[in-house]
């Protein structure tokens, strides 16, 4: 073997190591998970959304109106009454639809007297993720196809009306019927641009104070070992438990300087909102003291879960460098939900990716604030119970390896645990 | 003269999976004593101490500490000791000063931490660098640092292992000045080393360890003329021959 070669080789030997390739795998694994997601998600968004209609007036202009959705969507239900429209909602419910749409009797009457003819949308959302409102913006779509159609039926007949109603003959009403809730004049997209504008940032800024933290508390107990600080910290007169909780805590309010930080960045971003022409706050979609006070301990119980977890996994590091490649479970563990929140709601998720999102203990405190707005508040204290019951059970084992010499041996005696360790102690070299 | 046992290790066992680190070992170390382990890398010296030091669990055998076991007294043993391990580092962020007065603060208040302070600044002797950052320092301060923080709580039994490793002739000299200083004044040391001059020059009385086993004990000069051998790393080839 040339001088090179033998270079080469030994360079991609030292780089080629079980530390460098799983990231590169992982990262892999979720962003094609992702793909799948979103590729079902388009998929999805090719099939004729379910409606319900109305024709309450049965004129030449409504039967355009009935003709288009028809041919470019799934009708479950037609009626010409509009007293129909409980019956309609709870029919195009249950087939899963997204919007009931009512032409109402004078829809004719007022595009030939010079003002749009209304249609009523009563949209039906079940999510408020990216993704939740793909039917409705298909629906909305049928809506400037059926604007077109008669626009171009009242240039045919060459009636006298105003050029600028001949252009644009349809004016939409919209209600969105949102978790239980009726929020006029909104449609499902822009309720969803407001919440996901939410939501997409706090599980952003979540991700962001796991990680820092959590690497923080990795490092820290990666640098102990490897300058054997740990050795002596271990032959000091002090609790081991307080040496776990030092760190935790320690490490928690590095967190919270750092949330802060972010959060006052959050404020202003939020205050923007504020100042647009919709107030969510107008219907109902607002935060009141105690839900801001769920958010918090839904953060802070997230953050003790995600910084115990952390120093469960410090615990195998040797050194500096295997700690700072030990942290990626817990990046994987922010990323998945943070994706899966940002495209789906969890109502609207299937049940495995629900149990999924429902495990993660990091999916929590970026739901919550989602949650909270629709007054969900079972799913926001049940997480709070789950995460902080996770938290302890990681904490007791976390004490349990610092009160044996499993810590510095870093032996395991199940089998389960060696596998464990084995895995660990690989991504650590 | 009654003497007291400070370290009493017997049958002593410690298996990591199909390695056994220590096999069976017996010693005592008395009190004021300085008791050096010796023997070559991977005896065992290293787990012995952080048994001792009660870090490690053993598998079998039993060791005391002033009569507490270390195993189901490891808190009452820990306000006795001081351990020092080998290549062992310090808090990089912190000055000198704020590591000891970390260090000070479990085992005493207000002007006691103050006097144990004071003590450790001593022994360290790191003059204006004390107020540096500990990433500043080179090994040789380090260590003075940090047996510094070993010996400034005046610990009833210090165990030490290989305190001058890695340091030069001027460092490991003035370490191991400090160490006699420290016994005369009533510490008892349980060190390890594989520098059998070094051992020679600290210790009252020795034991040779290989593969995990005690193969002799005894003062230098004793087994010097068992073996008649001129010096302790004759006496050790000879044994484990």
């Amino acid at each position: 073997m040339s001088d090179l070669g033998n270079i080469i080789k030994k360079e991609v030997r030292e780089l080629l190591t079980p530390a460098t390739i799983i990231p590169v795998v992982a990262m892999a694994i979720v962003f094609g998970g992702m793909g799948h997601m979103i590729g079902g998600i388009t998929e999805e968004a090719k099939e004729k959304p379910i409606i319900g209609i109305i024709d309450a007036e049965n004129s030449p202009l409504s039967e355009i109106v009935t003709g288009v959705l028809n041919e470019q969507a799934k009708v479950v239900f037609f009626s010409p009454d509009s007293a129909d429209i409980s019956e309609g909602l709870e029919r195009v419910e249950e087939e899963g639809g997204a919007a009931l749409l009512i032409v109402p009797p004078d829809f004719s009457e007022s595009i030939y007297e010079n003002h749009p003819g209304e249609i009523r949308i009563h949209w039906i959302m079940k999510g408020a993720g990216v993704m939740d409102s793909i039917h409705s913006q298909t629906v909305d779509v049928l809506v400037q196809v059926v604007n077109q159609e008669i626009s171009k039926k009242l240039v045919e007949e060459g009636s006298s009306i105003d050029p600028e109603i001949a252009v644009n003959p349809i004016a939409k009403s919209e209600t969105t019927i949102f978790k239980g809730r009726e929020i006029e004049g909104l449609s499902p997209g822009a309720i969803s641009g407001m919440l996901s504008s939410q939501s997409v940032v706090l599980p952003m800024i979540m991700m962001l104070i796991i990680i820092i933290t959590g690497s923080t508390v990795i490092t820290s107990m990666g640098m102990e070992k490897e300058n054997k600080t740990l050795e002596t910290l271990l032959t000091l007169p002090v609790k081991r438990n307080y040496i776990v909780l030092g760190k935790i805590v320690g490490s928690a309010i590095v967190g919270l300087v750092m949330a802060a930080i972010y959060m006052v960045g959050f404020g202003y971003y939020m205050q923007s909102f504020q100042a647009a022409e919709i107030n969510l706050a107008d219907f109902g979609l607002a935060l009141g003291p105690q839900d801001y006070l769920l958010i918090g301990l839904s953060v802070f119980v997230a953050l003790l879960a995600g910084l115990s977890l952390c120093m469960f996994l410090g615990t195998f590091a040797k050194d500096f460098k295997s700690a700072q490649t030990l942290i990626l479970p817990v990046t994987l563990l922010t990323l998945i939900p943070m994706f899966m929140i940002m495209f789906k709601d969890f109502d609207t998720l299937p049940a495995v990716l629900k149990i999924a999102l429902f495990a993660i203990p990091f999916s929590h405190p970026m739901m919550a604030m989602r949650a909270l707005m629709v007054d969900d508040y079972l799913l926001v204290l049940s997480g709070i119970a789950y995460v902080a019951i996770f938290a302890a059970v990681i904490v007791a084992v976390v004490a349990w390896v610092f009160r044996s010499d499993r810590l510095l041996t870093g032996r395991i005696k199940t089998r389960r645990g060696r596998r464990l360790r084995g895995f660990l102690g690989k991504m650590g070299r | 003269m009654v003497i007291t046992l400070v370290v009493e290790v017997k049958d002593l066992v410690k298996n990591f999976g199909p390695i056994k680190a220590v096999n069976g070992a017996s010693f005592n170390v008395n009190e004021g004593e300085i008791f050096g382990l010796i023997g070559p890398n991977a005896a065992g010296k290293t787990t012995i101490l952080r048994i001792v030091s009660t870090l490690l669990r053993i598998n079998s055998g039993s060791v005391n500490v002033f009569g507490y076991d270390v195993a189901e007294e490891a808190d009452r043993v820990r306000r006795l000791i001081s351990y020092l391990p080998e290549d062992a580092g310090a808090y990089k962020n912190l000055t000198g000063r704020a590591y000891l007065n970390f260090i000070a603060r479990f085992f005493g208040r207000g002007g006691e931490t103050k006097k144990i302070v004071e003590r450790g600044l001593e022994i360290a002797d790191l003059g204006e660098r004390i107020d540096d950052k500990v990433d500043t320092y080179s090994k040789g301060m380090i260590r003075r640092l940090l047996v510094g923080r070993a010996l400034m709580i005046e610990p009833k039994l210090a165990i030490l292992d290989e305190p001058t490793a890695g340091l030069d002739v001027t460092n490991a000299r003035e370490i191991r000045e400090i160490i006699k200083k420290f016994a005369k004044r009533g510490t008892t040391v349980l060190l390890s080393s594989h520098n059998m001059l070094e051992v020679e020059f600290l210790c009252e009385r020795i034991a040779l360890i290989n593969e995990g086993e005690i193969v002799e004990e005894g003062n230098a000069p004793g087994l010097k003329s068992k073996y008649q051998a001129e010096n302790l790393e004759e006496v050790f080839t000879k044994v484990v021959s």
